[in-house]
């Protein structure tokens, strides 16, 4: 571990000539077999719905193929010692996500979803571009970390001059383009307490008060940063976005934990965690009906009314059972509202099995560990705490909403990463893939012992 | 902080293993309980979203399937809907299945682990069968006879082959259009409304769930009674019966409805149908052979699957002498379906031996390759042969010259009784007409078809019901259609 404030050691004797591989044709390859799979998923998809394979599969593939192939040669030229696997692990659950909202297309001809998701996916990959070209050291980040916080915030509480759509005030309307501003701000937030930790975590963790063997930081430390969480949950709590407050506060409190090592932050967030959770469950009708859904499931069933959306949803991951129905033959339609955005999973569930499902899981648990894994690689203290941030928002938004989908936790809508239907969060999701590669770049160059260029 | 960065990770590492334990209980521990939730529509989309299997009549199907192009896709359509209602029933979208949709909907519906081309094969690959076929062993002309000759009375006929026990015509009237029920919109819960509301119940199934007191039909089973334990050796002997017959320890008189009853021979009170001999006679079998014999024919047995239930028939056996004496007439606690009497003609018909009655001859995969036969059907010795030959020498006189002679066909020997049953309180309703006959043609080994027709009209005069005026010609045409004469 290293001390804050200390720079990397200066570069050290030129490399040596047995050179470690930098695995970009790995990528490369997997970035084919990523395509292919895509591929493959809509021509399946095509077939069971309408018996012919569908005339533009070729075109699709061609189209995701050059985009993966654009971001490739942008970290073959800027990022050449990065993590392999994160680049085809998103062009994967991305083409996979796009086939899974056109499947739901083909039922639904009023309502099309899956071009504006492939608009929406072409930016993503486009942003990534641009961050793995421009960006060329992540610590240029710690710099601009109170402008990212100020932006977060405003983000955050544009979509409160917007009308709120389904109870939740979290969009606004740009040109027909709806966004989620608070899907951006996540990554904007997780740079802040990055960048924060890396500089205070010194002070948070060695001065302040005993009380009774906890050691509590001073209030000059702490304010800052508690004020800006209490002011982003509490925004969030106005516009009724749960999984994005709960997926903030997690982050937070793993950040802390991983920046100080203190195990009273767990004790102290997961207090402050099941106090807040009672609050709101008390406080708000909308939050308190998600509790009693998710305590249960089939009580409107009993009470004559039809199943609701959850009950509906852990239907369509029975019917799947173990190997699934195959892609375009379930019915995970049935669920109503939402199927293509936060139930996408269902339709995975359903039309891939409990097989097909693992398989999505692992990839996200993939992505997450080796985030990770360049965090723990990397001295200094803002990539690792980066690092493990990113990644952590990666975990965080996969269980929240999966865990909700599928009766573990209360449902709280969350858009799964590259999967579901939602534009801001692709975007998002795609910059986050984006600093990963350049983390775990400057992760390998340590290794090497290059400096950043 | 590399050790926080680990403990963080474990804690990733946990929630998916949180997730995947708890994706592998919804989709695989309890995907039963979720997919059997009569809520989850699943299973309803899978069952209509194929064509049905046809129930055939004669090679043709009298049923089909209409891609509708909704959710739940195909949709059940009848031809000839009212005249075989009796026999396909109901398969509807809303309101379930009845009869031998019912039945037979493992078969129809292409569930049916048989359908399958091999063992699991239906299980691994998530496929359905293509829906079967149900053959029927129905005679096409002679439901088309019994409808016409009903024409829209109340009333029904039942027809059985008596050497196999098929089911050549099971027609009630007045009938419905199972085809309206069929589907899932508004229309159907009105017309679903509509049927069960009417008071002539063109739902009700009368040839097989409905009871009728049999009246005189049933002295066939108190004439076999009386023959098999040896009371009467003579058909032409005087029976010793007075004419008005007082009811053991009660002080009401049974009366006839013609003369020349006192005293008469069976041959004659049979041919006549009087009461007195009848209810003196089985008095005097006693109600222990009485109930035995009727029970031999098929009356207390709740047991019949047609494959669809057959509503048991009655005779009490708790029953004083006056009561006996009543029950052996037909009247009191005997009751019986249409198709109970017409097993009662067959067993007659057939020497004495009762084959169970059974309406589905095989079933098909949907290329009319066998999938099962029609199973084995119990065979019951009623009687003695020797007694149903003289059964059957009285049932021929009836038509020859007794009540039925309205039923009698050139080139064939006909046997037949006609009924006539008081019912209702203190029978003050209109009475039903009964005929129960069987048909064998001069070229043929044995009797070809044995049929039993009721007719309930409220709206007829008292005077005109009777056995041999209404239900008699009907069986005669249903007797002709089988004969193909």
């Amino acid at each position: 571990m290293t001390k804050a404030g200390t720079t990397v050691t200066a570069a050290r004797a030129p490399a040596p000539a047995a050179r470690r591989p930098r695995r970009r044709g790995i990528e490369l390859a997997l970035i084919v077999l990523a395509v292919l799979l895509s591929v493959y998923g809509y021509c399946a998809a095509g077939l069971a719905r309408t018996g012919t394979v569908p005339p533009d599969a070729l075109g699709y593939g061609a189209g995701i193929g050059a985009l993966a192939l654009f971001a490739h040669l942008a970290v073959r030229i800027r990022a050449p010692y990065a993590d392999p696997l994160p680049l085809p692990i998103g062009v994967l659950l991305n083409g996979l996500g796009l086939v899974l909202i056109h499947r739901l297309d083909l039922e639904t001809p009023g309502d099309r979803a899956a071009p504006t998701q492939l608009v929406w996916s072409t930016l993503g990959v486009g942003l990534f571009i641009v961050v793995a070209l421009l960006l060329r050291d992540h610590r240029v980040l710690q710099r601009y970390s109170y402008v990212c916080v100020v932006a977060a915030l405003v983000l955050l509480l544009l979509p409160i001059l917007f009308p709120a759509v389904n109870g939740a005030r979290i969009w606004i309307r740009i040109a027909g383009f709806s966004i989620q501003p608070g899907e951006f701000a996540k990554v904007l937030l997780a740079v802040f307490f990055a960048a924060y930790l890396a500089d205070n975590r010194n002070a948070l963790a060695y001065t302040g008060r005993r009380l009774w063997r906890m050691q509590f930081p001073t209030g000059r430390v702490l304010g800052p940063i508690m004020t800006i969480w209490l002011l982003s949950v509490g925004v969030l709590v106005l516009e009724r976005d749960l999984g994005t407050s709960l997926l903030f506060f997690c982050l937070f409190v793993v950040l802390l934990y991983v920046a100080t090592g203190r195990t009273g932050w767990i004790a102290v967030g997961l207090l402050l965690a099941v106090l807040g959770a009672v609050a709101v469950g008390h406080l708000e009708p909308h939050v308190h009906g998600r509790i009693e859904d998710w305590l249960h499931p089939f009580a409107t069933i009993e009470a004559g009314q039809g199943p609701n959306q959850l009950s509906q949803s852990l239907f369509a991951f029975a019917a799947g059972g173990v190997l699934g129905t195959g892609l375009g033959l379930g019915h995970s339609l049935l669920i109503g509202f939402a199927t293509k955005s936060d139930f996408i999973l269902a339709t995975a569930g359903e039309e891939l099995g409990l097989a097909g499902l693992t398989a999505i899981f692992l990839l996200y648990a993939l992505l997450v560990e080796r985030g990770y894994r360049a965090g723990l690689a990397l001295r200094e203290p803002f990539g690792r705490l980066l690092a493990v941030g990113l990644a952590s928002i990666v975990a965080l938004q996969v269980f929240v909403i999966a865990g909700g989908v599928t009766g573990l936790i209360p449902l709280t809508g969350m858009a799964m990463p590259f999967l579901a239907q939602g534009g801001s969060s692709v975007v998002t999701n795609w910059a986050i893939v984006a600093l990963l590669i350049r983390v775990s770049d400057a992760a390998g160059r340590q290794h090497e012992g290059q400096e950043a260029p | 902080m590399a050790r926080y960065i680990r403990h963080a990770c474990a804690f990733c590492a946990l929630l998916l293993v949180a997730l995947l334990v708890n994706a592998a209980r919804v989709q695989v521990v309890q995907s039963r309980a979720y997919d059997a939730n009569p809520a989850n529509r699943r299973a309803s989309i899978a069952r209509y979203a194929q064509p049905r299997g046809d129930i055939l009549v004669g090679g043709e199907p009298v049923t089909g399937s209409v891609d509708t192009r909704e959710q739940l896709r195909y949709e059940r359509s009848y031809r000839d809907g009212p005249l075989y209602a009796p026999v396909t029933g109901f398969a509807s979208q809303l309101y379930g299945s009845t009869l031998l949709e019912h039945a037979e909907d493992g078969v129809l519906s292409g569930t049916d682990p048989l359908l399958a081309p091999f063992p699991l094969w239906n299980d691994v690959t998530r496929s359905q069968s293509p829906g079967g076929d149900v053959v029927t062993t129905l005679n096409r002309a002679a439901q088309e006879a019994a409808f016409r000759g009903l024409a829209g009375r109340k009333g029904a006929v039942a027809a059985i082959e008596p050497a196999t026990g098929r089911v050549l015509a099971l027609v009630s009237s007045p009938s419905y259009d199972p085809s309206v029920l069929s589907g899932n919109g508004e229309a159907v819960g009105s017309a679903w409304a509509r049927l069960n509301h009417d008071p002539e119940k063109p739902m009700l199934n009368r040839a097989v769930h409905e009871t009728y007191p049999p009246g005189s039909a049933f002295k066939v089973v108190t004439a076999a009674a009386a023959l098999n334990a040896g009371l009467v050796t003579d058909l032409d002997a005087p029976t010793r019966s007075p004419d008005p017959y007082r009811l053991p320890g009660t002080t009401t008189r049974l009366t006839n409805e013609g003369d020349g009853c006192a005293d008469a021979s069976l041959r004659v009170a049979f041919e006549w149908s009087c009461n007195t001999v009848f209810a003196k006679l089985g008095v005097d079998v006693g109600v222990r052979d009485m109930t035995a014999m009727a029970r031999a024919f098929g009356f207390n047995d709740s047991g019949v699957r047609l494959p669809f239930a057959v509503s048991p028939s009655t005779f009490d056996p708790r029953v004083d002498k006056a009561q006996l004496a009543l029950s052996s007439i037909g009247q009191y606690n005997t009751r019986a379906t249409p198709l109970q009497m017409a097993m009662v003609a067959a067993a007659v018909a057939e020497g004495g031996l009762l084959r169970s009655p059974y309406l589905v001859e095989r079933t098909t995969r949907r290329g009319g390759e066998t999938v099962a036969g029609s199973g084995t059907h119990p065979v019951r010795q009623v009687m003695l042969p020797s007694t149903a030959v003289r059964l059957r020498e009285l049932m021929t006189d009836v038509v020859r010259e007794g009540t039925g002679t309205r039923a009698a066909i050139p080139g064939a020997t006909v046997g037949g009784k006609t009924g006539t049953a008081q019912h209702g309180v203190g029978n003050s309703g209109v009475p039903y007409a009964w005929f129960i006959s069987w048909a064998q043609a001069d070229s043929a080994m044995n009797p070809q078809v044995a049929v039993a027709v009721v007719v309930e009209d409220a709206s007829a005069n008292r005077g005109e019901i009777s056995g041999g005026g209404d239900a008699a010609p009907i069986a005669r045409e249903v007797m002709r259609a089988v004969l193909g004469r």
